[in-house]
């Protein structure tokens, strides 16, 4: 295998180290501020579970990716990567919330217009258009487990201290099925735009054999565990804390619906039932985690009533939301001209 | 799966704990309204002495409990959310119980007079004192399974320190009218004071819970 090879999956290992750095945080962040869960224990949950969601589950985002922008050659798929990993990091240091989701999706548009290729307006509209239905399912369901709580806390008496337990017990599956669909649903942003160049050789343990993509899936999965274990501790708090005025049953639910939903984007055979019974089905689409959980923080605030929402913050997150992708998109193409002009690298 | 069995095991001890601590609130003032109802008939004889070792041993067996439970709730970290009302409401739950212990305390040791006149005044004002603390133990046992069901009993606990109050006032002013020696009327007034505040620090555990509740709800 040639060493250049590794160099190149840097970027995407970079990206997938940020993404556990910060999105573990919407997974686990609210169990770990309030105490609920350690966070050794909500680092191992989520590292395990992040690793299986994206060998298991990791597929079918990743096609649709494939089809925004199929990046043959490697250094070109290096630069997508990069650039989409320097528009999160510039965006968290300016304290804006992150989208891995956006900024890959911005910088593959990035990497065909520097190309001539066209973009495929269908796959780019199915994007773009869950870019709004996430968050907005996202609070519906929230909205809709909120108000099934009510309902049954009403009528059914538990003991506060088994209530308590039942929380923590409940977040700890919650962080796990959370930590799953990341893993399946996000996957495709760290190691997505490597698949078609299919830069790693097959691999045999024993009977089976680990295809390119399978070994981007788990290197991938690997980096983001990385990023869980390094970094995500202060994040982690931060979210536990910026959240503190939900109650842990509030942040429970939010967890719940974030995880509800990345699944719904990500699962293949909850496609196939629904084709398969003639409903609409929902696009495999990478979407934000951080939309997610923002979107099931606004629907259960809004129950609450609507002056709790703090609409500054709330503004401040969804102009990151536009600003990630156009930043990674103008990162990406100025970057590849620099690797094709000034190193002399192929990149289309 | 151990760590969850042991979570759930550890959950049923202390559910059962907190339950055990309102049984001996409730427990105290059963034996608190005999002992006086006896010292009112009998003054402070055998048994009276064996009732108030009795609200003694309660008041102990409840601080044993209290520990318990803060030290449970801290070094778990459980209930982060409602951490601190439930140390409040314990430790103030425990004061009530203190209360008893005190009364009880000042009979046995000034043994007061009380003539046939006061002792009906003293025993309706005895039975509404505990009425209060009955309607503040449920409240307290719903407060942390039904918190719905709280403002409805703290309600009750309002109403009867109110009526303890009017039954305090009628009695001292009857105290007062009589042709007793200063020095007993106020010794009898310090007696009634004492009863009637422990429907006073009743009221002010329940007004405590009302906010817990509220907080739990919203």
């Amino acid at each position: 295998m040639d060493p250049l090879v590794l160099i190149f999956l840097t970027s995407g290992l970079f990206l997938g180290w940020a993404l556990g750095a910060n999105d573990a945080a919407n997974v686990f962040g609210t169990a770990v501020g309030t105490k609920m869960v350690s966070w050794r224990t909500a680092a191992i949950i989520c590292s395990v579970f992040v690793i299986l969601g994206a060998m298991i589950s990791g597929a079918g985002t990743s096609q649709t990716l494939g089809k925004l922008g199929a990046i043959s050659a490697l250094p070109g798929a290096f630069m997508t990567a990069l650039s989409a990993a320097v528009a999160v990091y510039a965006m968290t240091k300016s304290g804006l919330p992150v989208s891995t989701s956006q900024a890959i999706v911005g910088a593959i548009i990035g990497w065909n217009l520097f190309s001539g290729s066209a973009t495929d307006i269908a796959t780019l509209t199915k994007i773009l258009s869950t870019w709004i239905i996430c968050p907005v399912l996202s609070a519906a369901i929230a909205v809709t487990l909120f108000k099934a709580h009510r309902f049954f806390s009403k009528r059914v008496s538990i003991h506060m201290i088994r209530a308590d337990a039942y929380t923590r017990l409940a977040l700890i599956v919650a962080g796990a099925l959370g930590a799953y669909s990341l893993g399946a649903n996000n996957i495709a942003n760290v190691v997505g735009v490597f698949i078609p160049a299919q830069p790693l050789p097959p691999f045999q343990v024993g009977n089976f054999i680990f295809s390119s993509t399978q070994q981007l899936f788990l290197l991938g999965g690997l980096a983001i565990s990385l990023g869980v274990f390094t970094y995500s501790r202060r994040v982690m708090m931060t979210v536990g804390n910026s959240l503190g005025r939900l109650s842990s049953t509030a942040a429970l639910i939010a967890v719940v619906s974030h995880s509800i939903v990345l699944f719904m984007f990500a699962s293949r055979g909850l496609e196939a039932w629904l084709a398969g019974n003639g409903l609409p089905t929902i696009p495999l689409v990478p979407v934000s985690s951080s939309q997610a959980v923002v979107g099931a923080v606004v629907g259960i605030s809004m129950l609450q009533g609507v002056s709790g929402i703090r609409w500054s913050v709330l503004g401040k997150i969804v102009s990151g939301w536009i600003a990630t992708p156009i930043a990674a998109g103008l990162i990406c193409f100025i970057g590849l001209f620099f690797l094709q002009n000034v190193f002399g690298l192929k990149v289309v | 799966m151990k760590t969850d069995l042991y979570l759930f095991r550890r959950t049923r001890q202390l559910e059962t704990q907190i339950d055990g601590f309102f049984d001996k609130l409730s427990e105290s003032s059963v034996v608190y309204r005999l002992a006086v109802r006896l010292y009112l008939r009998e003054g402070a004889c055998e048994e009276f002495q064996g009732r108030l070792n009795r609200v003694n041993e309660l008041e102990s067996e409840a601080d044993i409990l209290r520990r318990d439970i803060e030290k449970q709730l801290y070094s778990n970290t459980l209930i982060p959310d409602s951490r601190g009302d439930v140390l409040g409401l314990i430790e103030t739950v425990d004061q009530l119980m203190s209360e008893f212990e005190s009364s009880l305390w000042a009979l046995s040791i000034e043994t007061p007079q009380i003539s046939e006149d006061y002792v009906g005044g003293f025993r309706k004002l005895t039975n509404m004192v505990i009425r209060a603390v009955d309607e503040l133990a449920l409240s307290g046992r719903a407060f942390f399974r039904n918190p719905h069901d709280v403002p409805a009993y703290n309600h009750k606990v309002v109403l009867y320190e109110k009526e303890a109050d009017v039954i305090s006032t009628n009695l001292k002013r009857a105290i007062f009218g009589s042709d007793l020696e200063l020095a007993q009327k106020m010794h009898l007034r310090q007696f009634v004071e004492q009863i009637d505040n422990i429907a006073d620090v009743a009221e002010d555990v329940a007004d405590r819970l009302s906010i817990y509740a509220i907080k739990r709800l919203v």
